[in-house]
Order: C-alpha cells, then structure tokens, then sequence
C-alpha cells in the first residue's frame, strides 16, 4: 500500500514527509520499546509507535524504514520533526490508540515482513 | 590498529539523551558512501547504535573508536560508568536495570546486549564493576 492510504486509514496528519506520500511500503512493525524494534531485521519500512523523542528517529533511520506514524495523539517536538526531515523520513500523527491503528493496518494488508535470518 | 583503513573516534555525551546515536548515524553514512553492502551497513549501524545508548543510558557516556579495514569494521565502546557485575545475567534476553524514567524514553527492554550480538560477528564485554565497561564488537566486511 502507499503511505497516503496508511494516512487516509489512520486518520493522520502528514508532519513531515508530503512529498512521499505515494512511496509504496510492504510492512510495518509496532513498539514503544526501541530495543524491540531493533531486535527484528525486516525489510519493514513503517514504524507504528506512541512514543515521540528524538531516538525513534534514530532507529527508524538505523532500521532503513520510510514512515513513522505516531499513534495516541501524540506529536513529536520540533527537535525530532527536524530529525525526521533531515533523514527524509515521512511523519504521520494519528490519533488512534495503537492496537487499532495496527489492526486497521494490518486488515488492509500492511503485514509485519518475514523475518531475516540474520 | 590497521594503516590502510579508517579511523574514527568519537565522545559520546552521557547528558544529552537526544543526542544519542550521533556516533552510529555518522559511521552508518560513512559505510553507506564507502558502498558497502546495505545488510552490513544496517547490522553495524544497530550494534554501534545499541552500544552508544547503553554509555548514555547506563554508564554516563564514553568514547566510541572506529576502524574500518577493507576486511573489517571494528568498534571499541568504552567507559567509566558502574560497570557489569554479571555479564552472562545481562547479556540475557529481556533483563534490565533500567528504572522507570528510561523505560518512559523507549528503552529498557532488555534486548541492547543480544542483539549487538546477533548483528556482529565477535563481541568482547570487559567489565569491573565501578570501573566501567569496554566493548569490542567487529563486523566482517
Ligand atoms: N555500558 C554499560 N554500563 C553499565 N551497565 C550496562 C552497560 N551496558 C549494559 N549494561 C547493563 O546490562 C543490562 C542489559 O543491557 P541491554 O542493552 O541488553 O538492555 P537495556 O539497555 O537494559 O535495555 P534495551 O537495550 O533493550 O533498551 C542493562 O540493563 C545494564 O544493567
Ligand atoms: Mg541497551
């Protein structure tokens, strides 16, 4: 699916990032705890958290991934939104609590990646 | 320490939480522009990435040096933090010492240790407690 149709499900707003709104993306991952996240190399390129700082960035950046949708209504402070530009990354907010922002994601066929044995 | 390769060494400031990661993000742009192949620019990136925040999160920062070899990608990540009383017990999947405030930040999960050591190919933990901590991960190239 394409970045606009996680922001149109979610009901997102695009912080950062419009003009890669059409990019397509395969599958996505969930956590407020980074280690978690870093622990799975996947080709995953959306990163569905409620935790907004600076280092979310950083391991969306270290995990190669495209998106980040920030879920509980919780915005980024200026701080990680320049991150988040600098890297080329697309920020989405949405205000839906995580558990259905993934169901809803994951019903539309944004699934979690196969895992690399690496 | 080989001459035919580069050499980096880097601060990393044990204050500064946002600032975490600098050290990795700036060796993860270094291996990208040498042309290496992307799963070892992302499996060096993560280990050096997991490391840097452990110096920040538990130890106060440290220094992180780089050499990267045509052979090789080795990491040296010290400091003088509490140190490890046991190594075997932390390199455990899912133990942390972590208080509440770090788990607030997203970390805490107990998974930093093995995961550095699932993304590299030789990883070194010297530490004494009160002392500090070294250690040496390397990524074949
Ligand atoms: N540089 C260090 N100095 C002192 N103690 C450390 C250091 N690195 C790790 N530890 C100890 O080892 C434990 C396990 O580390 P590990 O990186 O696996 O997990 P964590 O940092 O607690 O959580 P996570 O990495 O998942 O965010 C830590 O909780 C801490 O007690
Ligand atoms: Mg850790």
């Amino acid at each position: 699916m394409k970045i606009i149709d996680i922001m149109n499900a979610t009901e997102a707003e695009v912080l950062t990032g419009e003009d890669q709104l059409e990019l397509e993306v395969y599958s996505a991952c969930a956590s407020d705890m980074m280690s978690d996240v870093l622990a799975f190399v996947k080709e995953q390129a959306v990163l569905i958290t409620g935790l907004v700082n600076p280092q979310v960035v950083r391991t969306a950046e270290m995990m190669d991934m495209q998106c980040i949708v920030f879920v509980r209504g919780k915005k980024p402070d200026a701080e990680t939104l320049t991150l988040a530009k600098k890297k080329g990354l697309v920020v989405l907010a949405s205000k839906l609590r995580m558990y259905t922002a993934c169901g809803l994601l994951f019903s539309m066929g944004l699934h979690g990646g196969t895992i690399n044995a690496e | 320490m080989q001459s035919d390769g580069l050499h980096f060494e880097f601060a990393v400031d044990g204050e500064n939480f946002a600032s975490a990661g600098t050290a990795s993000e700036t060796i993860k742009n270094t291996l990208k522009k040498l042309g290496l192949p992307p799963a070892t620019v992302r499996r060096t990136a993560i280990a050096m990435y997991e490391g840097e925040i452990n110096m920040v999160i538990h130890a106060g920062g440290g220094t992180a040096v780089v050499d990267i070899t045509p052979t090789a990608i080795e990491i040296e990540l010290k400091d003088e933090g509490p140190g490890i009383a046991d190594i075997e017990l932390a390199m455990r999947e899912g133990y942390s010492t972590a208080p509440e405030e770090i788990r607030m930040l997203g970390f805490g999960a107990g998974m930093g240790l093995s995961n550095m050591k699932k993304y590299s190919d030789e990883m070194k933990i010297e530490s004494e407690v009160s002392k500090g901590t070294r250690v040496l991960l390397k990524i074949n190239i």
